[in-house]
């Protein structure tokens, strides 16, 4: 345990200063050079600065009311002169707050190779990549392939790097995507001083697998997305270890943590958008096989059960409302899970109702509203966004979460008091 | 004195000739409807744009407001013809630095709607868009997403109208109604040079038919020395008193872009 410890620390330790090596590089932007291998080298990120507040007292111990801390994300990008090209993208969040959500990430570092095949393309991609599967706003449902790094937003679409060999195959049929992928990554959970955490404190010490390779388990995917006029549909299966944790209550010296465990699971998916005028028509359905749910049996393990989800929905887009430049989009979406209250997540039956405004100004300002309510219990998730740019380079992201009513059979029930408004000052270069 | 009286068939011939003559010539401007002469010019001109395979540019836009304050927004652009169909265009974002890597694709269809997909590098997620958004502003310049998109003949009804100078040119005038209902126009007039039939200015009309903007081309270049591209257009806003300049540079024609440069795939490895 203290070596992976350490391990982990000399990984945060190496990502810190590559990034801070790729920011230092004098703004190599899009510059030419003619040594050979490399044609085109371009620096491109972010600094984020983020502050955020608590209003509420806390429901756990030790928890504190506020996080405060910055984000730092490069990418490099370099091409050769027949378009092969490497991509690596280091990732690190401190958070003054809560030691367990400062934390680096590999975000990207692959090999990208494509070609024809007649009137055909392959495409290759071998490395580290992140990849998104999906068409609806409420929650990622369909997406598998990259871990959800869960300190960064509780929306969960935040994903970490994932090691994978992704090979594409795609013509005017559409694309065939193959996905072989080893090295696991552990969901992150914030520690005993964030938010947004469950009642005992995650000990990601105490992680095990179902598989007997643990972590080096070969998960295997495959995707098809194709576009038949107004329709565009993805049917994927994944079969290998859950990017989801079961939480399992343990006893680690007189403290009650949750271990992490994760099984093998094979999960089928599919995700399709008619996009007609100015309405989006949104589903994404699985089905999941080998998990377990949230119901504790007499021997206080929790039950393997099969399931299926969907989330149907619809957008439809007002566009110059009000005689103005602005769009005004208004989303409806459905969540359902067939595991009813012992579903792992809060979206077990739950209405999305969000009204997105765009100015179209300038600034690109986008106003967001949204709420999040619950048909089978009293719980309401309430979310204000607010996005402007500020200047070519800085722009400005203010969000806030209120939990509101949630109820005790809730899966939310441990963030019931969570409710936080944050600000994101960003720097892009 | 004996009056030499034409002889009944060359008087015959001369009527059939006059006729002929008359049917040929100022009578097919006459016989011509305006419409019809509209289309015929359009046409002609869009099948001159016509056959250059597929090309990339940049394009550096600078938007002024009523102050005078400028900002600006880099775009690169690749553009491949598609035969019996639109064009297909992939467009990536560079500036503000906020959407860098932002790419957008379009396969533009000529009697129905265009499909669009927009790539946000953030999430690598590839969203497809509605194009009913035709009016909306394209990155808060003043030019829409239809003011950008190729003009398709298929997608307007036309009118000549009359022909008059225009700067150093001179023209020929036509209007033109766009078809569909997202358009955000009633109608749009447009000055053609007749030499080589270029578009040199739009005006266009909103909803209410009021007078909202004026699109000044200028700069043209000719490329494989056939097809002329514009280095420089501006569009003025009269209502807000806004302004957005075009500035289109690096012009490369007949480069190795395929069909397979333009598809969801190669939207998500676009840099």
């Amino acid at each position: 345990m203290k070596l992976l410890g350490q391990i982990g620390a000399a990984r945060l330790t190496l990502l810190a200063a590559l990034l801070s090596l790729l920011i230092s590089v004098p703004m190599a932007t899009g510059a030419r050079a003619d040594d050979g291998f490399v044609e085109f080298v371009e620096v491109t990120g972010r600094l984020s600065s983020e502050t955020r507040v608590y209003p509420e007292t806390a429901a756990h111990p030790d928890q504190r009311s506020h996080a405060s801390g910055f984000a730092a994300e490069a990418t490099v990008y370099m091409e050769d002169n027949e378009g092969r090209s490497i991509t690596i993208t280091p990732f690190l969040r401190y958070d003054a707050g809560d030691p367990d959500r400062t934390h680096a990430d590999l975000r990207e570092a692959f090999l990208l190779l494509y070609g024809d095949i007649g009137d055909d393309e392959w495409e290759l991609r071998l490395g580290v990549d992140r990849v998104f599967w999906g068409v609806v706003e409420s929650r990622p449902l369909v997406d598998i392939v990259n871990q959800t790094d869960l300190v960064e937003d509780p929306d969960e679409k935040t994903k970490m790097g994932q090691p994978m060999v992704h090979l594409t195959w795609s013509g005017d049929w559409g694309a065939l995507e193959l996905f072989g992928l080893t090295g696991h990554r552990e969901r992150t959970f914030p520690g005993r001083h964030g938010r947004l955490r469950p009642g005992p404190v995650v000990d990601r010490d105490l992680t095990s697998y179902e598989s007997s390779a643990g972590e080096w388990h070969l998960d295997l995917a495959a995707r098809y997305t194709g576009s038949f006029g107004p329709v565009d549909i993805g049917l994927s299966v994944f079969d290998g270890t859950s990017r989801e944790p079961t939480l399992l209550p343990t006893l680690a010296g007189t403290e009650l943590v949750l271990a992490p465990y994760y099984e093998q699971i094979t999960q089928l998916g599919l995700d399709t958008q008619l996009t007609t005028g100015p309405w989006l028509l949104k589903l994404e359905a699985i089905h999941r096989a080998g998990a377990q749910n949230r119901r504790l049996d007499r021997f206080l393990q929790y039950e393997e059960e099969d399931y299926a989800a969907f989330v149907a929905g619809a957008e439809y887009t007002i566009y110059a409302v009000w005689d103005s430049d602005a769009d005004l989009s208004l989303i409806g979406e459905w969540a359902r899970d067939g595991r009813g209250r012992w579903a792992t997540n809060a979206f077990e039956n739950d209405v999305l109702l969000a009204a997105r405004l765009g100015l179209n100004d300038e600034q690109s300002t986008e106003f967001t509203l949204s709420v999040l309510e619950s048909l089978d219990y009293s719980s309401r998730v309430l979310n204000a966004e607010f996005k402007r740019r500020l200047s070519d380079s800085w722009s400005l992201h203010v969000q806030s979460y209120a939990y509101v009513g949630i109820d005790e059979d809730d899966a939310m029930y441990d963030v019931r008091r969570d409710s936080f408004i944050g600000v994101n000052l960003d720097y892009n270069f | 004195m004996r009056v030499a009286l034409p002889h009944p068939m060359l008087a015959v011939s001369a009527i059939v000739l006059a006729a002929l003559v008359w049917a040929g010539g100022p009578s097919a401007v006459l016989a011509e409807s305006a419409e019809e002469a509209g289309l015929r010019i359009a046409t002609d001109a869009r099948e001159r744009q016509k056959g250059y395979g597929n090309l990339t540019a940049n394009l550096k836009m600078t938007l002024r407001n009523k102050r005078g304050q400028e900002s600006t927004r880099e775009v690169r652009l690749k553009v491949i013809e598609v035969e019996g169909d639109g064009d297909r265009t992939m467009f990536v974002f560079d500036r503000p630095r906020d959407v860098k890597g932002t790419a957008f694709l379009v396969h533009a269809h000529k009697n129905e709607p265009d499909d669009q997909w927009l790539y946000l590098p953030a999430l690598k997620r590839v969203k497809r868009i509605s194009s009913s958004k035709q009016s909306g502003s394209f990155m808060g310049s003043e030019f829409s997403y239809e003011d950008l998109s190729a003009v398709e003949v298929e997608k307007y009804t036309h009118r000549y109208l009359r022909d008059e100078a225009c700067g150093d040119f001179q023209c020929t005038v036509l209007e033109r109604v766009p078809l569909s209902e997202d358009s955000g126009y009633s109608r749009q007039l447009v000055w053609l040079d007749q030499e080589e039939l270029r578009t040199i200015q739009v005006q266009y009309f909103d909803r209410r038919d009021e007078h909202l903007k004026t699109m000044v081309v200028d700069e043209f270049a000719q490329y494989l020395d056939r097809f002329w591209r514009a280095g420089t257009v501006e569009m003025t806003n009269h209502l807000t008193g806004k302004s957005t300049v075009l500035n289109w540079t690096d012009y490369e024609f007949g480069t190795d872009l395929d069909e397979g440069d333009f598809t969801k795939t190669a939207l998500k490895r676009t840099r």
